[in-house]
């Protein structure tokens, strides 16, 4: 090996060195990768512009056959029942608007609240001094290790006992006060913080509270920016508890309505284009939150990221 | 700008309640002892971690403790719980249905965790030879941001027997069509393959940036002493991404266990003859179809008790809290 014997550079540049024939199998398979990622995702915009009869007749057409954005129409209830039908709708409605509402209602308050209050907590637990402060942070993370599963069936005959089911209250309480994993998440990166500039504040009389509102959660900004991502993306995919607690159209998020929209169109012949833009529709929002934060979220899942 | 993130975020150790509990022993003992400057703390303190208390206290702790003595009553919801002993897990022990769905959990957990790590981890290790593209990065994790309804409605538009476009690919290709989530042998791979695809990307970029923390020299030695690449991958990357692959499996198995939209959705009712009728679903059923809730708080308690079972396990198998690298 020749080429071993000149000093390596530090950026390793090994990968002249191999044969090709490993690079381009890699190259073909990660390339296949992205496909099988994306695919879905052209496909569900191609059917979602077709029409419901000429994708009978032509199913494997590449683009959108008979286009029409007919299928978006229905969805957010602005089609009249004989044009959906005519469509080839199948007059199963689904009025998306409202679900869209009840979704940014339930992920953007429950994150706000989650965050702001593991923020403090995580404040607490970073820079103040007092008797048991460890303690009640081991005890906060055994939360970690509780399968959401075990207290849903409980915390739903606990929100009925309060009255709460069919409320965005019931729907958001649970989620919006504590979470294990933003306190630690936050805790640590406050530590990683130098105290100077607080001991400084707090020398020139500033109080607590100040130094919390006005340095330290302005410093803590880039992780309280990744956590609030994580989590409003985290709430407005979630399936599970919204479909114990809510039954009305008045709070259903979008994942619930969607699934309602699938069970209420026929086994036999489904609105597929109308689905598919609904479908859409629900994943839109985080598609455009991707496309602002995507550098920030794919470089936030290190190993903090894991939930 | 935005990819300037700090060190410290991108990684801390993972979040273990012991990686935890020693770096609250270092903070205490760096720590100047109580001075004047922190004398009224413990109020502001106490008022601080209040809102998070409460919610521990009464959206996690209380529901634990609720969910365990439930699991030994007979509860229907409007009439108060009725404390039966052990009858609840006596039923379950004779329950065929339940051990039916135990072993369809496993069966999808096992594929799911087979499956997704191994291309997790292949996209993970190619993504880091070729390219640090964030853009690819990014396009991988796509199927991360979208709920899991939304996965299991595309896919099963993309399945469908007649008008699906991968029918129809295999039509071309073999000259039959499959039934895919609708039959009974398929139906648990089918929705394990959907959870990959939902699952992986994220699982790859977790490992990705394990991958980066081995230091570089370490594969160029190997590389001086001649080591190929098979070799290097099994003696120095998987022992030095060790500890964050269990992480991952972990991560991975607790949530398959947990899946419960993808499955209801992809195949409503549990599927055809109840093939795949997981855990969560059939929890789900006894709760809120039969009001069963009791009954269904027992079968929780399992899952629980499995979950222990299996990640207590893995931890001692894989010594995931254990690194090569120092």
């Amino acid at each position: 090996m020749a080429i071993a014997l000149t000093p390596a550079p530090r950026t390793p540049r090994t990968a002249r060195r191999r044969p090709p024939v490993g690079r381009i199998l890699a190259w073909t398979y990660l390339v296949g990768v992205l496909f099988i990622t994306v695919f879905p995702f052209y496909w569900v915009l191609r059917t979602a512009l077709s029409n419901n009869f000429s994708l009978d007749i032509h199913p494997s057409s590449i683009l959108p056959t008979g286009f029409t954005w007919g299928g978006f129409e229905r969805v957010l209830g602005i089609s009249s029942q004989a044009e959906a039908l005519a469509q080839g709708g199948s007059g199963a409605s689904v009025d998306l608007a409202v679900y869209l509402r009840n979704s940014l209602i339930y992920a953007s308050v429950l994150t706000v609240c989650v965050v702001l209050c593991s923020a403090m907590a995580a404040y607490a637990f970073a820079r103040l001094h007092w008797r048991g402060r460890n303690l009640v942070f081991s005890i906060f993370l055994c939360a970690l290790m509780i399968p959401g599963i075990l207290t849903l069936l409980p915390n739903f005959v606990f929100i009925k006992d309060l009255g709460l089911i069919n409320s965005f209250a019931g729907l958001i309480l649970p989620g919006a006060l504590f979470s294990a994993f933003d306190i630690f998440f936050l805790r640590q990166f406050m530590m990683s913080l130098s105290t100077e500039i607080e001991e400084a504040a707090i020398l020139d009389g500033a109080g607590r509270l100040t130094v919390l509102f006005r340095i330290v959660l302005p410093m803590t900004a880039v992780p309280i920016t990744t956590l609030t991502l994580l989590t409003f993306i985290n709430t407005w995919n979630d399936y599970f508890w919204p479909l114990l607690v809510a039954n009305n159209q008045q709070v259903e998020p979008l994942t619930l309505g969607l699934a309602l929209f699938k069970q209420a169109s026929p086994e036999t012949a489904p609105d597929w284009s109308g689905l598919m833009a609904a479908t859409l529709v629900a994943a839109l929002p985080m598609l455009v939150l991707f496309m602002i934060f995507g550098r920030r979220i794919v470089n936030s899942i290190g190993f903090s990221g894991l939930r | 700008m935005a990819s300037t993130i700090p060190r410290t975020e991108a990684a801390p150790a993972a979040p273990t309640a012991r990686a935890a509990r020693r770096s609250a022993r270092s903070v205490s003992s760096r720590s100047v002892s109580h001075s004047p400057v922190h004398r009224g703390d413990w109020r502001l303190a106490w008022l601080l971690i209040a809102p998070a208390a409460v919610g521990f206290a009464i959206f996690a702790v209380y529901p634990l403790l609720r969910g365990f003595y439930l699991s030994f009553t007979t509860f229907h919801v409007l009439s108060p719980a009725q404390w039966t002993g052990l009858a609840n897990y006596r039923e379950l022990i004779h329950d065929g249905t339940f051990w039916s769905s135990v072993e369809v959990t496993l069966y999808f957990v096992g594929m799911s965790v087979g499956i997704g790590i191994f291309f997790a981890l292949l996209t993970a290790v190619v993504m880091h030879r070729l390219t640090r593209s964030t853009v690819i990065r990014g396009l991988v994790l796509l199927p991360f941001l979208i709920s899991g309804v939304v996965a299991a409605l595309v896919w099963s538009w993309m399945l469908q027997s007649q008008l699906g476009i991968i029918n129809i690919w295999l039509q071309d290709l073999t000259g039959h069509n499959f039934l895919f989530l609708g039959s009974t042998g398929w139906a648990i791979p089918t929705v394990a393959l959907i959870n990959v695809w939902k699952s992986m990307g994220y699982n790859a970029v977790l490992l990705f940036a394990g991958l980066q923390m081995i230091p570089t020299d370490v594969y160029e030695a190997a590389r001086l002493d001649g080591a190929g690449e098979v070799r290097i991958f099994r003696r120095i990357t998987i022992p030095l991404l060790r500890p964050v692959l269990a992480m991952v499996v972990i991560l991975t198995i607790i949530s398959s266990f947990q899946v419960f939209d993808i499955v209801q959705v992809a195949t409503p009712d549990g599927g055809t003859a109840n093939s795949s009728n997981v855990l969560p679903l059939y929890i789900y059923q006894k709760a809120f179809a039969q009001f069963d809730f009791g009954y269904a708080s027992t079968m929780s308690v399992a899952l629980f008790v499995m979950l222990l079972a299996i990640t207590f396990l893995q931890m001692r198998l894989t010594r995931a809290g254990e690194s090569d690298l120092n």
